[in-house]
């Protein structure tokens, strides 16, 4: 039984480095789409014709894109207008700004979740449409949208593979591939400890989101 | 202190501001009565543009309301409102809802802002409910909150928006007497309501509405005695009658 795990203890420390690789993927992901998002979710119901339009823009394009292509167009066309860096920062990039577009629609329902009342005092007592955006509604917002938001950060978290297909190494998915294709050990294995390198990050993520969910409910 | 010159407003086919004509000096109390849909409480939200208007000019204090931007939440610190369903932040304790305009606002520091709050809150009676959420309060304790919120800013005019039509019987009372303090301190005030107890005791002048036109402005005495069109008739005939 523990030969056929051989593949994964053997490499047991690659293992390791590839699920370091993927969580570090996934918190500048995870807090590049919240900031992101939250700021077209912003832009989305602004007082300002122009922002609302760049808003709406920003989530009809990169929400309706199959995540490859966003990564392809970063990966291929950042360079060509003349923006070098690291693959692993165009594959960060691409996950965030397609990520932003679903952390926006969620923090928008919860924006419109938030009783008109609410931005109505806020503007009464002299507060401009972003101070009553940040103090007032987005908080009570961010409450009721924990679970969707959770529901987004966790696809992302899975949507990180696409980036380690994409040739970025040191993360799970990449490992993975380089194991089995170039080394040729055998696929079950190394799949199942790839699997567990996921199940690491996501499953604690969602016992979190549940905790932060009871936390920061309030009764009103 | 506020003038209302050739008001108009639609909501779609429906015209709920029909050349609004309206003074209100400073000092002065005045009480906005009239059935449902006459669009009283349009015209309060109107004051500090929280609703739009098609046509005409509204000042508040020599200036006319700026277009939305800095300037209009510069014109709305200075205007006072209290809302038929309170709308108190609900994320935030009591005190911190009186505070957030002056901090926000005025720039104060919090403990100026902190001092300043919980005297508001001693004068609407509710200091001890300083540090409780909203929603932990009655109806009546809330809307005294949000008059004490509104007041933090030190307002040149207050808005009152049926501020006792979402309370049980027995609460109304408080936040009237809240309103008649206030009143009778001098502050400038429209209230839009149904209290006409409030209107006969504390007014200097009822305005009324009927189908988004002001049919009467006469002082309380004149309008509950001796009321001149045949809409106020009908509608005191109405309230009176029980």
């Amino acid at each position: 039984m523990l030969d056929y795990f051989a593949p994964v203890t053997d490499n047991f420390g690659l293992f390791v480095d590839a699920f370091l690789g993927t969580l570090m993927i996934c918190l500048y992901g995870a807090v590049g789409s919240l900031v992101l998002g939250t700021l077209i979710a912003s832009f989305r119901v602004s007082p300002l014709p122009p922002l609302r339009a760049v808003g709406t823009a920003w989530v009809t394009v990169f929400r309706n894109c199959p995540l490859v292509i966003v990564l392809f167009f970063f990966a291929f066309g950042l360079p060509e207008i003349g923006i070098n860096a690291p693959f692993l920062w165009f594959g960060i990039t691409g996950l965030v700004v397609y990520t932003s577009a679903f952390v926006c629609e969620a923090v928008r329902s919860g924006i419109n979740s938030v009783s008109a009342g609410q931005a109505e005092a806020a503007r009464s007592i002299g507060l401009t449409f972003t101070q009553s955006l940040s103090t007032v509604v987005l908080p009570q917002a961010l409450r009721t949208v924990v679970p969707p938001l959770g529901s987004v950060i966790i696809a992302m978290f899975k949507n990180s593979a696409i980036v380690g297909a994409f040739g970025v190494g040191g993360e799970l998915f990449s490992t993975f591939a380089t194991l089995v294709s170039a080394r040729g050990l055998s696929i079950i294995p190394v799949l199942l400890g790839v699997a567990v390198g996921y199940l690491l990050i996501t499953v604690p993520a969602g016992f979190g989101l549940d905790v932060l969910e009871r936390r920061v409910a309030v009764s009103r | 202190m506020i003038r209302m010159t050739a008001v108009d407003k639609h909501f779609g086919d429906l015209h709920v501001l029909r050349d609004i004509n309206l003074e209100v000096a400073s000092g002065e109390v005045v009480v906005v009565l009239g059935p449902s849909g006459s669009g009283k409480s349009t015209l309060c939200r109107a004051i500090n543009r929280l609703e739009p208007i098609d046509s005409g000019t509204i000042e508040v204090d020599g200036a006319e309301l700026p277009a939305e931007g800095k300037a209009l939440a510069k014109l709305r610190s200075d205007v006072g409102m209290v809302f038929q369903q309170f709308n108190l932040f609900a994320h935030k304790t009591i005190a911190e809802n009186v505070m957030l305009g002056p901090i926000k606002v005025r720039g104060k520091s919090k403990s100026e802002a902190h001092d300043t709050a919980m005297q508001l809150l001693e004068r609407v009676g509710i200091a001890n409910q300083a540090d409780k959420y909203p929603a932990q309060l009655s109806g009546g304790q809330q809307q005294r909150a949000a008059i004490a919120r509104a007041l933090a800013m030190a307002p040149k005019v207050m808005l009152f928006d049926e501020p006792t039509s979402a309370l049980d019987p027995e609460m109304i009372n408080e936040v009237l007497e809240a309103m008649v303090t206030l009143a009778k301190e001098g502050m400038t005030m429209l209230v839009v309501t149904h209290e006409m107890g409030f209107a006969r005791g504390a007014a200097h002048r009822v305005v009324f509405m009927s189908d988004g036109e002001i049919v009467e402005d006469a002082t309380p005495d004149t309008f509950f005695s001796n009321p001149t069109s045949d809409r106020a008739k009908d509608f005191l005939g109405k309230i009176l009658a029980h």
